[in-house]
């Protein structure tokens, strides 16, 4: 079995090695050949383990080599495969796959196509290998391979700037989150004295009991300290504000990442590192509200930015950022399984919007303006087709994926006690409408209404190859029926059984599920619910603002106009970041360099030493007069002196 | 009577005299030479009188030695002289100053 | 009685010409005061009963060391007038410096506890002693060596002045023994073959 899951995680690294190292000698073919290879090796086997998961095999906890021990903790390579770990290795291939085959297409005139092709397998890699890790040092390192290679993608394009910004901006804005993680692994080894996720899981009640005093007088309470510290690194990574400013930015990279790496997979790895560090959540209330809190806040307020925006990739990376806000609602109220069932619908029907819109970029030149699009339903079919299915799927229209995750996860807040929930409530309650009005803002614009792009692009307006369009497809599949299929088992009939650990009286999933009998059920429930009229509502705002009287949105933002420019500049984040924070640092840099390194290292202590001896030699060379006289005198008045000290010391 | 101390008395004046000799003198080499073989007399005076009072011979054995070092010593003072006068026609120290740093 | 009367008259003999040297004005007069030094000093080391020593001093110092000071004295030709200048300028400071050389010793010879009745004659020599025979006795055994390294300290004086103050003029006729010793039977002898010469 340890084989099995060896060759998992290896076989898309060996596909990179080859894919980057040897890209000139087996050629473009050949690059995507061996890369897709190995992705679809993995997602084969990880359907089967998935299988075995859930035909009712045991977990896999197990140690496949041991890096090195140091002051007792050892430092070890393992895999932790359960019903958690299971779900997210099929959704981390599956999609993975799907982007493989898709780049053949988006990626065919590129120079840098083996390198791409590379890159992408080394993620499924790093991802895959901080999925099934059993203990923190795998995870971190995971974690960081993850923003490297995120890091790599996005500044794919290394020759624009702004691609260098935005890549740079991603790693040190991770960089903070990480920092914050790495404190929490930290305390976990002072508390545990080992980096295992067992043994964490098992001292964990300890640890709650105990305290932690930082400053003289204040003690915190030690689970708090480590989940706060862990949930910050999830920040990082999970694009939570004010962690967020990197992740519309990322949107520099080509579409095909976008959809991996900053839909379904890499910005997923917090979520899943909460739910996974659940029986450590679990113990402190204080972590939960700071975690609920948070996701409420980006959910809201991200969704938002959403409406205001004209770059079609950047509405979906708005998208993004707000979903992952719920999700972070979810792990905050402890429905740590609606979390993770809402990320593996929404890994498919983003990453399906991502690649809907890179087929529209194709089709447009690489125009991303979406006031320059329209009417593009009849040109470009499939991909409408598809696109709507996860625009569907995403405003929680019943039926579809979306609507299963999104409303058991808002029934959920509804029965939650944690401190915050009922902001929490609100916000992902209003944030229904908003994520249906600029969803269906993005459909009209793009698909529907005049043509308001140029006529040479009109003329080569055409459906996108087979290598785009049949990813779509399989993506659409999911998109629209998994939820149906899997919301009984996964979040209502304990599928995660022990990888998920929820104490009772935090349990509101099991509220929800008392009442839960079928899907249909649970379906024809919602519409006695608020979400899906206010899901109703924005649609209809959106067909309204943007079909029926287009004029209008110009009119409202001249009426609006100092909410439009709190929008418009994204509440001032990235200001802030590059103006104080970044400015900041320059500034402090630049007076180390000047004030310290120019002025008192080598100023003081390098030259200044140096003229000290030259001023000294200088005024000591004086000495030597050349008279014979000033040495015969020298010598007399140093002797007098001697003898006069010897005398006086005995 | 006269005693030990009469005699390291006077070895001291007469070291003394030759030490404000040297600050005194300040254009003869001659003299300032002169000056060392006067302090190295008193030396000697107070190594032949310890020798005598303490019945030791070491200390006039090393009067002997030092009669011997001095005589080597002036003989290459008075040589280099004669050659920085050939040079310089004059024995003024003051005007011996190149070897400045 | 005698010994102190003669002590004092030659000790104050002594250092006025050791006054006399540091203030002459002429070289050649300071030479010959402190010939007087050593004279006087001589005799007070017979006073102490080191004839060898006080030998020794009026033979080679006076004989071989003053005679030379004042060789190189008459050959130089200095300018006296120059010399007189200047004696005032640093006297001060001489004098400081001399005062506190003599205070210190003083302090020393006085004060200190020197092993020794200080303030007594010395004990008396063994009868039949001779100063001469009895340096001469610890001269050639215990200190053999270093009479061997004065020697050679002559030895070294001898070449340094020789060398130092040696210069060949110009047009000046002297054997190299180098060259000498270096020439070639080739480079002086040339063998010419001769044809004997028929008797006619």
């Amino acid at each position: 079995m340890q084989n099995v899951y060896l060759t998992i995680a290896l076989a898309p690294l060996l596909a990179a090695i080859i894919a980057g190292l040897g890209g000139r000698v087996i050629g473009r073919a050949g690059a995507h050949s061996v890369t897709i290879a190995g992705v679809a090796l993995s997602f084969g086997l990880s359907a089967w383990v998935l299988w075995q998961q859930l035909g009712g095999a045991p977990a896999y906890n197990g140690v496949v080599y041991t890096w090195l021990v140091t002051d007792g903790i050892p430092m070890q390579v393992g895999f932790l495969i359960d019903r958690l770990s299971a779900l997210m290795m099929v959704v981390v291939t599956f999609v993975s796959l799907m982007v493989h085959v898709y780049t053949i297409g988006y990626m065919h005139d590129d120079d840098g196509y083996t390198r791409f092709f590379a890159y992408i397998s080394l993620f499924t890699f790093s991802m895959l290998m901080l999925v099934m890790s059993n203990n923190f040092l795998q995870l971190f390192f995971g974690w960081e391979a993850v923003g490297l290679v995120s890091y790599l993608l996005i500044g794919f394009w290394y020759t624009r700037p702004s691609a260098i910004f935005a890549n740079l901006k991603a790693f040190l804005v991770n960089r903070v989150g990480d920092f914050g993680f790495l404190l929490g692994i930290a305390a976990i080894v002072h508390f545990t004295g080992s980096l295992d996720y067992a043994r964490a899981f098992h001292f964990a009640p300890q640890i709650a009991q105990q305290s932690f005093t930082l400053f003289e007088g204040q003690a915190w309470n030690a689970m708090s300290v480590i989940c706060i510290c862990l949930f910050v690194g999830a920040m990082g990574k999970s694009a939570q504000v004010p962690l967020h400013v990197w992740l519309p930015d990322s949107m520099e990279g080509p579409t095909p990442i976008s959809a991996l790496i900053h839909a379904a997979t890499m910005v997923t790895a917090g979520i899943f590192m909460v739910a996974r560090m659940s029986p450590l959540f679990e113990l402190s209330t204080t972590a939960l509200s700071v975690v609920l809190v948070i996701g409420a806040t980006t959910a809201l307020f991200m969704g938002f930015l959403g409406i205001v925006n004209n770059d079609i990739k950047r509405v979906i990376a708005y998208s993004t950022l707000s979903q992952l806000g719920y999700m972070t609602v979810a792990l905050g109220v402890s429905a740590y399984s609606a979390g993770i069932f809402h990320l593996m619908t929404h890994a498919f029907f983003k990453a399906l919007l991502f690649l809907g819109a890179g087929s529209v970029i194709i089709a447009m030149h690489h125009e991303q303006d979406m006031r320059r699009m329209g009417g593009l339903k009849k040109h470009l079919p499939i991909t409408y087709w598809t696109t709507l299915a996860g625009a569907l799927a995403l405003i929680g229209f019943p039926g579809f994926s979306g609507f299963f995750s999104k409303d058991a996860l808002i029934d959920a807040v509804g029965e939650s006690h944690t401190p915050g929930h009922v902001y929490a409530l609100v916000c992902v309650t209003a944030g229904v409408f908003i994520t249906a009005l600029y969803t269906f803002r993005l459909i009209f614009m793009t698909f529907h209404g005049e043509e308001r792009m140029d006529a040479h692009t009109r003329e080569h307006l055409h459906e996108s190859p087979w290598v785009v369009t049949v990813p779509l497809v399989l993506l659409a599949i999911p998109s629209v029926i998994i939820g149906w299929l899997t919301v009984g088992p996964v979040l209502f009939h304990g599928y995660f059984g022990s990888a998920i650990a929820v104490r009772p009286e935090h349990d509101v999933l099991g509220e929800v599920g008392r009442e839960f009998t079928t899907p249909l059920a649970f379906m024809l429930h919602a519409f006695l619910g608020l979400p899906v009229y206010l899901a109703a509502a924005g649609v209809l705002t959106a067909w309204f603002l943007y079909l029926k009287r287009p004029e209008l949105p110009a009119r409202l933002r001249e009426m609006f106009a100092p909410v439009y420019r709190v929008l418009d500049n994204k509440y001032w984040f990235d200001w802030f970041n590059e103006n104080v924070i970044a400015s900041g640092c320059r500034a402090l840099g630049r007076l180390f360099w000047r004030g310290g390194d120019e002025l008192l290292i080598d100023g003081v202590l390098v030259n200044g030493s140096a003229r000290a001896v030259g001023w000294f030699a200088a005024v000591a060379r004086h000495v030597q007069s050349g008279y014979l006289y000033h040495y015969a005198f020298a010598m007399i008045i140093g002797l007098s002196a001697l003898i006069a000290w010897f005398l006086w010391r005995t | 009577m006269i005693g030990l101390s009469h005699f390291l008395l006077l070895a001291g004046i007469l070291f003394s005299i030759a030490v404000a000799g040297v600050f005194l003198n300040r254009k003869n080499v001659i003299l300032l030479l002169m000056c060392i073989e006067l302090m190295l007399l008193a030396v000697n005076f107070n190594f032949v009188a310890f020798s005598r009072w303490l019945g030791d011979l070491d200390g006039q054995v090393f009067v002997f030695f030092i009669l011997t070092v001095a005589a080597a010593e002036s003989a290459i003072g008075l040589a280099i002289l004669v050659v920085l006068f050939r040079e310089r026609k004059s024995i003024n120290v003051e005007n011996l100053d190149t070897m400045r740093g | 009685m005698l010994t102190t009367i003669l002590f004092y008259l030659y000790a104050a003999v002594l250092v006025g010409s050791a006054l006399g040297v540091i203030l002459a004005r002429n070289p050649v007069r300071a030479a010959l005061f402190l010939v007087l030094a050593f004279f006087t000093s001589a005799v007070l080391w017979l006073l102490l009963e080191a004839e060898f020593l006080g030998i020794v001093l009026v033979l080679v110092y006076v004989g071989a060391v003053m005679v030379l000071f004042l060789f190189v004295i008459m050959m130089l030709d200095i300018n006296v007038a120059e010399l007189r200048a200047g004696l005032t300028r640093y006297a001060p400071l001489g004098a400081l410096v001399a005062g506190l050389m003599i205070a210190e010793i003083f302090y020393v010879v006085w004060t200190r506890h020197l092993g020794v009745d200080a303030a007594d004659w010395a004990p008396p020599l063994p009868a039949g002693y001779s100063n001469t025979k009895s340096l001469g006795a610890v001269l050639y055994t215990d200190y053999a060596l270093p009479f061997q390294l004065a020697a050679v300290v002559l030895l070294v004086a001898i070449v340094a002045a020789i060398s130092l103050t040696m210069r060949r003029r110009a047009g000046y006729k002297q054997q190299d023994i180098g060259r000498q010793v270096a020439a070639r039977k080739e480079d002086r002898v040339r063998i010419v073959k001769v044809e004997p010469e028929k008797r006619t």
